[in-house]
């Protein structure tokens, strides 16, 4: 993985110093809250309902055990001993100290982290896919462009006061991992059929208040012409993006207004005026970048593990596992494996800091030292040999870490809602816990399959419900938590939005509701459809129908 | 009278600020006057024939383009900044230097704070009228803040991948 040089350990040295004297001047009342939030903001600082959260960024969703480490180090000595990985491959820390946050700026900086660009109206921490560099599936590994974007987007002069946030998803695999048609600029990497690489790139789609999937504005950007192209991109939202009014000032809505021919024109035409050999970044830069994700020192395997199939022979918990969170590595012998944080109960993308040091000691001792965080707020280890895989299981299964639900009904993603943030109307959390716990059964589980839950407690839609198969929006009805579902969503490579299925419901009635969903789908599937093929092909009648017959 | 700092080889000073900024209801003083665009449009031929001194002022939502073939005659451009949350002027500045190969002063003015120093000395503007009173020493300390920057700008610094090498 890319290891930090002395230009970028000075670099953040001198942001954790800066910041330091930043939250001095504000504690001795130099600034005023108002003058001093937009510079917390720009350090990943907010102030949510009981305490500041701190959110720290994990660079494309990638890490190493002695980052990890470190996390679970600063969870322990100035949180309440846990974390909470986001949607965004981030982690936020929810009861922070204003006093203790530049100490905790310099204990990540001591391990190459920082919270730089987690907030604030700037190009915020790219999302990759989490099997970069693991899968067979990717033509290209995906972090090497997420690093270049990393550095040219760190404190960029002309693009760190746009309109609003800005966010990239970064993808070389069929398969998408990262939502890249739900955010600002998607990149998807393609071979043309001459070989040269380059990227399919996505344009203003997103999620929130009015979410669009987003629309391709170039089929095949040659990848050494990347940062010129966005440098067009950037300066087009910069200048003509909305201001007047917050809910439409993302580049979605300047997408959607001009539409996307007319913005693809604007853009090229920008393009072809600007010096695109000073813009782009030199082969030499490109390569030093691409040698620190060259491949590891795999060892040669056979693709089959006698040790590993006898242990599934022996326990129907690892063969469960194996099921659902082991997937195929691009090395014979190895396996990716997911670690789930939706233990039935427990709030998603929660990890304790004596789950975070399990996690760190078992990708030292068996997973080439990488960690990654999925935007589905799960863990992973992208490199274990099969022939540990016993060993890792019998480690997370003792730290509560084994949940065997990846991509099944339980494994939902859920804003902090409610509990936490200010924003919401209504809490998340409980009802993740309560739609796991009512499908805690493994085995029904397994045999609903693949089928993605996903909700916010506030328009902002922070827990992605619009690209849910089932999705969950928290909404506030004279002063009562209710909850709106919505069905059909994917944040996949076949990226739609979900639709409305009927009026909002009290909190209570969540659970029933979805069981009548996969009641209606369990009864009306065909081969191996999964939930939403089942939906594609019947529509919204039926699934309406169950849910709301008997509320009459 | 508010403090005018410039940057001039490399060192931030006080400098005194001999242009009157003219409000366009406003009737026109003597010396060296900054105008608005659509004022300069009507009014600066003339001034400029008559020898005066002339800056623009451009608004955040105006194009610096417009002025493309005015700028060798002018004293300086000034980059309203109406929030600090605003980045259009950053864009303006970057044009301005980069793409109209305008070598005169650009000065940052409007609701302008020491935590833009960097990004905006980066964007090539060289004179700035901060909002928050800074002197010329904390200017100068925000915006060398930082030892390396990562990118390539409109000023001379060499991003990181050049000290790599």
């Amino acid at each position: 993985m890319y290891r930090y040089d002395a230009i970028d350990r000075e670099f953040l040295a001198d942001r954790a110093d800066e910041f330091r004297g930043q939250v001095a001047r504000r504690l001795a009342g130099e600034l005023t809250e108002d003058q001093f939030k937009p510079l917390r903001l720009m350090n990943g600082l907010y102030l949510q309902l009981h305490a500041y959260m701190l959110r720290v960024a994990v660079p494309y969703g990638s890490m190493d055990s002695r980052q990890l480490r470190r996390m679970a180090h600063i969870a322990r000595t100035w949180d309440k001993g846990y974390g909470h990985f986001t949607t965004r491959q981030n982690l936020q820390f929810h009861w922070i100290k204003l006093g203790d946050a530049p100490d905790i700026l310099d204990a990540l900086a001591d391990v190459d982290l920082h919270a730089i660009q987690t907030s604030g109206n700037c190009i915020r921490n790219v999302t990759a896919d989490p099997y970069a560099g693991a899968t067979a599936e990717e033509i290209d590994d995906p972090r090497i462009w997420s690093e270049v974007i990393r550095q040219w987007s760190t404190l960029h002069p002309e693009f760190s006061f746009l309109p609003r946030k800005f966010k990239f998803a970064v993808t070389a695999s069929a398969k998408d991992r990262t939502a890249a048609r739900v955010h600002d600029i998607g990149l998807v990497l393609r071979r043309a059929r001459d070989g040269a690489l380059g990227f399919e790139v996505i344009v203003g789609g997103g999620q929130g208040r009015t979410p669009y999937v987003g629309p391709t504005i170039r089929e095949h950007l040659p990848v050494g012409a990347l940062l010129g192209y966005l440098q067009a991109i950037l300066r087009v939202y910069n200048r003509h993006g909305r201001r007047d009014n917050i809910y439409k000032a993302r580049i979605k809505i300047l997408v959607a207004a001009l539409g996307a021919e007319e913005f693809a024109r604007q853009v090229e035409e920008e393009w072809a005026k600007i010096d695109t050999a000073a813009a782009d970044l030199p082969d030499t830069e490109l390569a030093r970048i691409r040698g620190a994700f060259a491949p590891l020192n795999f060892e040669t395997l056979p693709a089959r593990s006698e040790t590993f199939e006898a242990a599934k022979r022996a326990s129907p918990a690892l063969a469960r596992f194996a099921r659902n969170n082991v997937k195929p590595h691009k090395k014979p012998g190895y396996a990716i494996v997911e670690i789930s944080l939706k233990a039935p109960g427990a709030t998603p993308g929660d990890a304790s800091a004596e789950q975070m040091e399990v996690i760190a000691d078992l990708a030292e001792r068996f997973g080439l030292d990488d960690i990654r965080v999925t935007h589905e707020q799960n863990l992973v280890l992208p490199h274990v040999k099969l022939d540990d895989l016993p060993v890792v299981h019998a480690a997370l299964a003792a730290a509560e870490l084994a949940t065997p639900n990846i991509n099944l009904i339980s494994d939902i993603i859920a804003c902090p809602g409610l509990d936490y943030c200010a924003l919401a109307n209504a809490r998340a959390i409980p009802i993740a816990q309560d739609i796991a716990r009512r499908f805690e059964d493994a085995d029904r589980a397994e045999m609903i399959g693949e089928l993605k839950i996903k909700i916010s407690g506030c328009i902002n839609a922070c827990g992605h419900h619009h690209v849910g198969n089932i999705g969950i929006l928290g909404v506030d009805k004279k002063g009562e938590e209710f909850y709106q579902i919505s069905l059909g969503g994917s944040g996949q490579e076949d990226a739609t939005l979900a639709k409305i299925l009927g009026p909002a419901m009290p909190a209570d009635q969540v659970p029933e509701a979805v069981d009548a969903l996969v009641e209606t789908y369990l009864a009306a599937r065909q081969g191996e459809e999964r939930f939403l093929d089942t939906f594609r092909r019947l529509g919204m009648a039926p699934f309406k129908e169950a849910v709301y017959a008997d509320v009459h | 009278m508010p403090t005018f700092i410039r940057l001039i080889e490399g060192r931030y000073e006080t400098a005194e600020d001999v242009f009157t900024d003219v409000a366009d209801e406003d009737g026109l003083p003597d010396g060296a006057v900054i105008l608005s665009l659509t004022r300069f449009q009507t009014e600066g031929d003339a001034l400029i024939g008559a020898g005066r001194s002339v800056g623009v002022r451009v608004t955040a939502d105006e194009a610096v383009e417009d002025l493309a073939y005015d700028l060798p005659r002018l004293a300086l451009v000034a980059l309203v900044f109406p929030k600090y949350r605003d980045g259009r002027a950053y864009s303006s500045a970057a044009l301005l230097r980069e793409r109209l190969g305008y070598g005169g002063e650009v000065r940052a003015v409007g609701d302008v704070l020491r935590e833009q120093a960097g990004f905006m000395v980066r964007c090539g503007i060289d004179a700035f009228v901060p909002a928050d009173g800074s002197s010329p020493e904390a200017w100068a300390a925000a915006a060398g803040r930082f030892r390396h920057v990562y990118q390539r700008a409109v000023d001379a610094r060499a991003p990181a991948y050049e000290e790599r090498r």
